[in-house]
C-alpha cells in the first residue's frame, strides 16, 4: 500500500535512501539508533521535505505532488500538537473544518471518536488543563476524525511514563484495527515495538532494511547493526 | 554539481505567503527614498566642509551630541542604584510604580514637558517654594537644564525597567549559592548583579543616545533659543520658517549620516531584547540585609518617585481647573480632537498590518534558518529610524504639491509618517511572539491542512490577539502624541492636540494648556485600558 521506490534525499551532508514496502492493515514499528533517517522517513510519506530522487506511492498513486494536508494520511507528533489557546474541542474541530464550520454528521463523528479515545468529558477544556497523556488523546482524536487511511506517530508517547506509553500505544492499536487504518510509528523503545507491532523496520545510518514481521525482532537476525542495537537496548 | 544561480533558489525558496511583506518591505523603503530624494533635489552634494566650517552647523551638531551623551550618561548611571534597589526590595505599590515606568516613554512628549513646567517651571511648583522663602529659583528649565530634565524623566525608567528585567533573569539558585558563599551586599553585586546588568548596558545606552540625539518636540518646546538647539529641530526651522529648502536638505542628509553610523554601530554592541510589559520576577530571597543597606535602597526608590510621579500628577490636578468646560466645548478642541483620532487609528492600522505581513514574510526565513534574509527585510522597512520624519513628510509635500491641495493632503501625508515613526516599535514587540507561534504550528498546519483566512484566525489572532492588540495600542499612543509630523503642516485648519497644546503654551495660556494635557494623558492610559477590558479573554461554550 506504500511504496518507497529508491528514495533518494541530503540532508547536512548525510544522505538518506529508501527503498521498501508496508502492506495496508499492518502496525510498522520504525526502530534504529538517534539520528539514522526515523523522523526523515516519515517526513518524507507526510510531505514536510521532498525528495531529490525516487517515487513514494500510496495504493499506486504518486503522492509526492501533493501537499502535506491532501495526502492521505494524519500526524501524531512528538509535541506542539495541539493549539494551546484553543480548547480541546476546537482543536478536534480543526481536523474536520479548517474554519470550524461543522456540519450535523461531523459533529456526531467528533463526538463518537472522542468517546472511543477517552476524552469526550475532557472537550470544554485548554490543553493548559490536562495532563501529557490527556493532550495526546485530543490529538490522536483529531487524527482519527480526519479519516484517513495511514496514521504516522512521531514517538508522541515518549514523554509518557512506560506503563501509560504501552497503553495508548494499545489503544491506537485497537482503534486502527476498528477504522482500518495503517500506522507506521517511530519509536526506539523495544518493548513498544514488541507490545503492539505487527511490523518492524530497522533504519541504520540513512538507509532502510526491509520490512519484516515483528516476530523476527530478536537477537538471532542475519544483521549485526540490529543485533547490536537491540542488546544495547535490552541491557537498559 | 551544475552551477545554480542565487536568484534562482531565491525564488524556489519563496512561499506565496511571504510575497506580501516582500513587496511591503520594499516598498515602504522606496516610499522614503523617494520622498527623501525629492528634498535632495535641492542639495544635490552633502557638503561635510559648508557644515564644518559654519560656525552654527557645528555648534548644532556639538550640541546635539553632547546633550544626547549627558542624558544617555545620566539616565543609565542613575538607573544602575534603582533599579537594584526596586529588585530588592517589595513595597506596597511596586507594581504601579513599574507601570507608571512603562507610561513615560509613550507619553506625549508635550505632556511630560507640561508636567515638568508645572513643577520646575519659573511660575511652578518649585519656584512657588522658593518664593515663600522670599528667594528665587536658582535655575532656568530653559536651555540644557530642561532638556536633560525631560531626556532623564523619559528614559531613566526606562533604562531602570531594562536593568530591572536583566536582574530579574538571575536564577533563584544563584542568589542561594551567593547566600551559601557568605557574599554580601558589595561582593554579591559586583559578581552576580553587575554581570546581568552590564551584558545590558551597550544597548541600552545606544538606543537611549539615539533617541535623544534625534529628539525634536523636547528641544523644541524646552530649548529656548539658538543656544540650545538640535540638528533635528534646526532641519524644522530652516524649513517651516525660512522655507529654505537647500539648508533644510544639507542638514537633512548630514543627520541621515550621522544617525546610520550611530546604528549600525548600535547594531553592533546590541544584543537583541524584548521588554515584557508588567514583568514580575521571581520573589526575591534576600538574607543578608541591615537598616543601612534598607535606608540605601528607600533613598533611591524615593528619588526615582519623585522624579516620575509628582509631573504626571501635576498634570492631573491642574488640566482641573474653571477652564475646564470652555475648553470642551470650543469647536478648535473638537476639531483637534478629532484630527489626532483620526490619524492615531490609521496609523496604527496601517503599522500593525505592515507589520504583520513582513512579518509573515521573515519569519518564514527564520525558520529555515536564513537569519540573513529575515533580518535585512525587516531593517529595510525600519529605515525610518534614520531618516528624520520631517525630511520625509517634507519630501512627500514637495512631492504631491502639484496633484491636490494642500491642506487635504496634509491629513493623509501625517497619517503615513506616523504609520512609518510606529513600524519599528511594532515589528520589535511582535516580531518574537510571531516566530514562536510560528515555531510551534507550522508543521501542525500544513498537516491538517489550516491556510490563509482560517490561519489567521484560527491559530494567529486567536493566540497572539494580547501582543498584537498592545501593538495597536502602542503605535496610537505613539501617533496621538506626535508633533514631529504634523509640526509642518499644522495650521489654523488643520491641528492636533499636540499641536494645539504648543500652540497654547506658545501663547501662554496656561490654564487650557493644562486641560489638553490632561485629556491627552487620559487618551494615552485610556487607550490601554480599554482595549484591555473589550478584549478580555472569553470562553466559548461549544454546542
Amino acid at each position: 500500500m506504500i511504496k518507497f521506490t529508491d528514495v533518494n534525499y541530503h540532508y547536512k551532508q548525510q544522505s538518506f535512501h529508501f527503498d521498501l514496502e508496508v502492506e495496508a492493515g499492518s502496525v510498522v514499528a520504525i526502530l534504529g539508533p538517534s539520528g539514522a533517517g526515523k523522523s526523515t522517513l516519515l517526513n518524507l510519506l507526510a510531505g514536510f521535505i521532498t525528495p531529490v530522487q525516487g517515487e513514494i506511492k500510496i495504493n499506486n498513486g504518486s503522492i509526492l505532488k501533493q501537499a502535506p494536508h491532501q495526502r492521505p494520511l494524519s500526524i501524531l507528533f512528538q509535541d506542539n500538537n495541539l493549539f494551546t489557546h484553543l480548547s480541546a474541542y476546537e482543536n478536534i474541530a480543526l481536523g474536520l473544518h479548517p474554519g470550524l464550520k461543522l456540519n450535523a454528521e461531523q459533529k456526531l463523528r467528533l463526538h463518537t471518536v472522542s468517546e472511543q479515545v477517552g476524552v469526550e468529558n475532557l472537550l470544554d477544556r485548554l490543553p493548559a488543563q490536562l495532563s501529557g497523556g490527556q493532550q495526546q488523546r485530543i490529538a490522536l482524536a483529531r487524527c482519527f476524525v480526519q479519516d484517513k487511511p495511514i496514521l504516522l506517530l512521531d514517538e508522541p508517547f515518549s514523554a509518557l511514563d512506560p506503563v501509560l506509553r504501552v497503553a495508548m500505544l494499545k489503544s491506537v492499536k485497537s482503534l486502527a484495527k476498528l477504522q482500518n487504518v495503517t500506522v507506521l510509528m517511530v519509536t526506539h523503545h523495544i518493548h513498544d515495538a514488541l507490545s503492539v507491532a505487527s511490523d518492524f523496520v530497522f533504519i541504520d545510518r540513512g538507509t532502510a532494511l526491509a520490512v519484516e514481521k515483528i516476530t523476527y525482532l530478536n537477537t538471532t537476525h542475519n544483521n549485526k547493526q540490529l543485533v547490536d542495537f537491540l542488546s544495547a537496548e535490552m541491557n537498559r | 554539481m551544475p552551477l545554480i544561480n542565487p536568484l534562482t533558489v531565491f525564488v524556489r525558496l519563496l512561499k506565496p505567503v511571504q510575497i506580501p511583506g516582500l513587496l511591503l518591505s520594499i516598498g515602504i523603503f522606496l516610499f522614503v527614498l523617494v520622498a527623501v530624494n525629492a528634498l535632495f533635489a535641492y542639495s544635490p552634494v552633502l557638503e561635510v566642509t559648508a557644515i564644518l566650517s559654519d560656525p552654527y552647523y557645528r555648534h548644532i551638531t556639538t550640541f546635539s551630541f553632547y546633550q544626547a551623551a549627558l542624558s544617555t550618561l545620566l539616565s543609565v548611571l542613575f538607573a544602575i542604584p534603582i533599579s537594584h534597589a526596586l529588585f530588592r526590595r517589595e513595597f506596597r505599590g511596586k507594581a504601579l510604580l513599574l507601570k507608571l515606568f512603562a507610561t513615560t516613554l509613550v507619553l506625549p512628549v508635550l505632556v511630560a514637558v507640561f508636567g515638568l513646567l508645572a513643577i520646575y517651571g519659573n511660575s511652578g511648583v518649585l519656584a512657588g517654594i522658593f518664593e515663600y522663602f522670599d528667594s528665587i529659583l536658582p535655575f532656568s528649565i530653559f536651555g540644557l537644564n530642561g532638556i536633560l530634565l525631560a531626556h532623564v524623566f523619559f528614559n531613566l525608567p526606562f533604562a531602570c525597567r531594562l536593568f530591572l528585567q536583566a536582574l530579574n533573569a538571575i536564577p533563584d539558585k544563584q542568589h542561594q549559592l551567593a547566600t551559601h558563599l557568605g557574599m554580601k551586599h558589595w561582593n554579591k553585586f559586583r559578581f552576580v548583579e553587575w554581570p546581568q546588568i552590564v551584558a545590558q548596558l551597550p544597548h541600552a545606552a545606544g538606543l537611549i543616545f539615539m533617541l535623544c540625539f534625534s529628539s525634536f518636540a523636547t528641544v523644541m518646546a524646552l530649548g529656548g533659543g539658538p543656544k540650545s538647539t538640535t540638528i533635528e529641530l534646526a532641519i524644522y526651522q530652516a524649513i517651516k520658517f525660512d522655507f529654505d529648502l537647500q539648508t533644510g536638505a544639507l542638514l537633512a542628509l548630514w543627520q541621515i549620516c550621522i544617525c546610520s553610523v550611530l546604528a549600525v554601530f548600535i547594531q553592533k554592541l546590541s544584543r537583541s531584547s524584548s521588554l515584557t510589559a508588567n514583568y514580575q520576577g521571581p520573589k526575591n530571597t534576600f538574607y543578608h540585609d541591615s537598616w543601612l543597606a534598607k535606608c540605601w535602597d528607600f533613598s533611591w526608590i524615593i528619588v526615582i518617585s519623585l522624579l516620575v510621579i509628582p509631573p504626571l500628577l501635576m498634570v492631573v490636578i491642574a488640566g482641573l481647573n474653571t477652564q475646564f468646560f470652555v475648553v470642551l466645548t470650543d469647536i478648535k478642541f473638537w476639531l483637534a480632537f478629532k484630527n489626532s483620532l483620526l490619524i492615531a487609528f490609521f496609523a496604527a492600522l496601517i503599522a500593525v498590518s505592515c507589520a504583520f505581513f513582513i512579518l509573515l514574510a521573515s519569519r518564514q526565513w527564520r525558520l529555515i534558518g536564513l537569519n540573513g534574509y529575515a533580518d535585512k527585510i525587516e531593517m529595510l522597512a525600519t529605515i525610518i529610524l534614520v531618516t528624520p520624519g520631517l525630511v520625509i513628510s517634507t519630501g512627500l509635500f514637495l512631492l504631491l504639491r502639484d496633484i491636490g491641495h494642500f491642506s487635504s493632503l496634509a491629513l493623509y501625508i501625517v497619517i503615513a509618517v506616523n504609520a512609518l515613526m510606529a513600524l519599528p516599535f511594532v515589528l520589535k514587540s511582535l516580531s518574537l511572539p510571531m516566530l514562536h507561534n510560528a515555531q510551534k504550528y507550522e508543521l501542525l498546519c500544513a498537516s491538517i491542512g489550516v491556510f490563509w483566512w482560517h490561519r489567521f484566525y484560527w491559530v494567529e489572532w486567536k493566540a497572539l490577539r494580547r501582543p498584537i492588540l498592545q501593538a495597536l495600542c502602542l503605535s496610537f499612543v505613539l501617533s496621538v502624541g506626535d508633533l514631529s509630523a504634523i509640526a509642518l503642516f499644522g495650521s489654523h485648519n488643520f491641528s492636533t492636540l499636540p499641536l494645539y497644546l504648543f500652540q497654547l503654551l506658545g501663547s501662554y495660556q496656561m490654564q487650557s494648556a493644562a486641560v489638553i494635557a490632561l485629556v491627552l494623558l487620559v487618551l494615552s492610559v485610556g487607550v490601554f485600558i480599554v482595549v484591555e477590558y473589550l478584549f478580555k479573554e472569553r470562553r466559548t461554550q461549544h454546542d
